[in-house]
């Protein structure tokens, strides 16, 4: 086993006096897919915005524990924010492109680290696009605003616009919630390439979508870890009761 | 079965009700709509006189540099010409659009972007507040404040084009401040989470994102503000100095089609020469607001096409 990319130690948060997540100890392999499932309010979509930090932005709240991304606890008080989130990047339920055409949504991050050259710009959107499989259905019409795409094809987009800024990990926020069955294969087949170069993260209500595309599953039950392990024997073998109960549809 | 039969044949309580409410919201709307009608068919047919019934030039009076009713030029027109009025108006208005803009959008980015919780409690009510101010108190604060402070700085009196626009930008500042603030909030938060997602600063998120999104909101906010600045009479009257010359710089007394008509209107007798053209102003004046709300309605609709 290598070093982990990201592990999370005793990790505590609070909405105001409630208690959300109650002592997450996790850890992440560089590369593949990790699952995060369990019902609604588990804490896992929680678990998931402390990894890039998104949780600041949402007042009262407040953190303990380390999480680790390579050698830096990134709730130390020197942590930059905006390089973390170039590293870490992350992907919404909505689909939530910009009300721009898709060529700016996906060059908006290489905007903002300063890239200019126009070659580099056109190269990283095909490149982008191309990983997330987008290319051929938008290629003729770049220009075109991102709204007007269907859903699945926005998120895509959104997909690819994470991608140009080449992060390392990609946080997915039940990604193809509010997608039709198709466009949910689309995305999945996307993650599949995308899982031999990217650590993935993804948050999913879909039992049978994690079972398909995750190497790891992780169990999270009322603010809890319950379990983690790969996925086949997560979904085969579990060891506790209340996994067996949860995958069998007993409850949740 | 007879009695479940007439139940269904009679008209129910229900449906009496709808019929009535239906009545009543339609006949409100109908006086409305009669009251405008009549604003305009009264303005218009007033206002048009001057050139039908004095036969005064259209283009005399549009591009005429004096304005000296009563008095007839060599050729025996009289002299309409709003030039400098309609000149006058322009300038100040989009003048106090201009200087306004940008403390609007900085006041409400900060109230709405930067610090939220003080802006929803302090600043936001108080902007409010200040749309409240009858406009005479403007003029009065114009004319003891900013009528001096523009005298013994520039020299000359004091009134004039210059202050008319202090007075102005004070006062649409807050319409326009408090309907870019509602531009902004109708963002959705998830264009500002998915740019931060993107390691983007807050700061490149609000002028990257928010206020791109934002900019037909922003934009109908200041042609609110600019019809509101077109129309404002008894403020600009106060201190704008209502001499009917084209104005030479911003500090020399002009005058705006608003001040010189509640200045002259009272004067005049209903049905003169003097009065019909006083008319004609208020018809240029009316149809330049409807130009404003035209403009308004469109930027809105093509803001809801994005």
């Amino acid at each position: 086993m290598t070093e982990p990319i990201i592990t999370t130690d005793n990790l505590h948060l609070f909405y105001g006096k409630k208690e959300a997540l109650k002592g997450i100890d996790l850890s992440f392999q560089e590369r593949g897919i990790t699952a995060l499932i369990g019902p609604s309010g588990c804490g896992k979509s929680t678990y998931l915005r402390c990894l890039n930090r998104m949780n600041d932005l949402i007042d009262d709240v407040t953190i303990t524990g380390n999480v680790m991304f390579r050698d830096q606890n990134i709730y130390a008080p020197d942590t930059d924010v905006v390089a973390l989130r170039k590293e870490v990047g992350m992907v919404f339920q909505q689909p939530n492109p910009f009300p721009f055409s898709i060529y700016e949504n996906v060059i908006y991050g290489l905007r903002l680290a300063g890239v200019k050259d126009k070659q580099k710009l056109d190269e990283a959107v095909e490149r982008s696009l191309r990983q997330a499989a987008v290319w051929d259905e938008v290629k003729d019409d770049l220009q075109k605003n991102a709204l007007e795409l269907s859903g699945g094809q926005q998120q895509r987009v959104c997909i690819a616009r994470v991608l140009a800024v080449s992060p390392s990990v990609l946080l997915l926020d039940e990604p193809t919630s509010a997608l039709d069955p198709v466009s949910s294969h689309v995305i999945e087949e996307t993650l599949l390439q995308l899982r031999y170069d990217y650590t993935i993260i993804t948050v999913t209500h879909n039992l049978q979508q994690a079972s398909r595309i995750a190497d790891r599953t992780a169990f999270f039950l009322q603010g809890e870890l319950i379990e983690t392990n790969d996925t086949k024997k997560i979904f085969m073998a579990p060891e506790k009761q209340e996994t067996q109960d949860y995958i069998s549809g007993r409850f949740g | 079965m007879d009695k479940i039969k007439t139940q269904l044949q009679q008209t129910s309580q229900a449906t009496h009700s709808e019929r009535r409410g239906r009545l009543i919201s339609l006949s409100a709307l109908s006086l409305i709509v009669l009251v405008v009608i009549a604003i305009f068919w009264f303005v218009a047919t007033k206002g048009l006189a001057t050139f039908f019934e004095n036969h005064v030039d259209f283009w005399s009076f549009l591009s005429g540099k004096t304005w000296d009713p009563g008095v007839k030029n060599a050729s025996g027109q009289p002299l309409f010409g709003a030039l400098p009025m309609i000149v006058g108006s322009f300038l100040i208005t989009v003048l106090a659009a201009l200087v306004a803009t940008p403390f609007a959008i900085g006041t409400a980015v900060f109230m709405n972007e930067i610090e939220p919780r003080h802006g929803a409690k302090i600043i936001q009510p108080v902007t409010e507040l200040l749309v409240g101010i009858p406009s005479v108190v403007y003029g009065f604060i114009g004319l003891s404040v900013v009528v001096p402070l523009v005298r013994n700085t520039f020299g000359g009196s004091g009134f004039g084009i210059l202050s008319g626009t202090v007075v102005l930008f004070i006062m649409i500042l807050p319409t326009v401040t408090s309907m870019t603030a509602d531009a902004l909030k109708s963002v959705p938060r998830y264009y500002r989470e998915a740019s931060l997602a993107l390691g983007a600063t807050r700061w490149q998120t609000i002028y990257k994102v928010v206020l791109r999104a934002a900019t037909p909101g922003i934009l109908t906010a200041v042609v609110f503000g600019m019809a509101r600045a077109f129309g404002e009479a008894l403020a600009v009257q106060m201190v704008v100095g209502n001499a009917a010359l084209l104005p030479q710089n911003l500090v020399s007394p002009s005058s705006t089609l608003t001040s010189v008509l509640t200045q002259g209107i009272g004067n005049t007798v209903m049905g003169s020469l003097q009065n019909n053209a006083l008319w004609s102003l208020a018809l240029v004046l009316l149809v330049m607001s409807l130009v404003f709300n035209l403009v308004i309605r469109l930027i809105g609709r093509k803001g809801a096409l994005r």
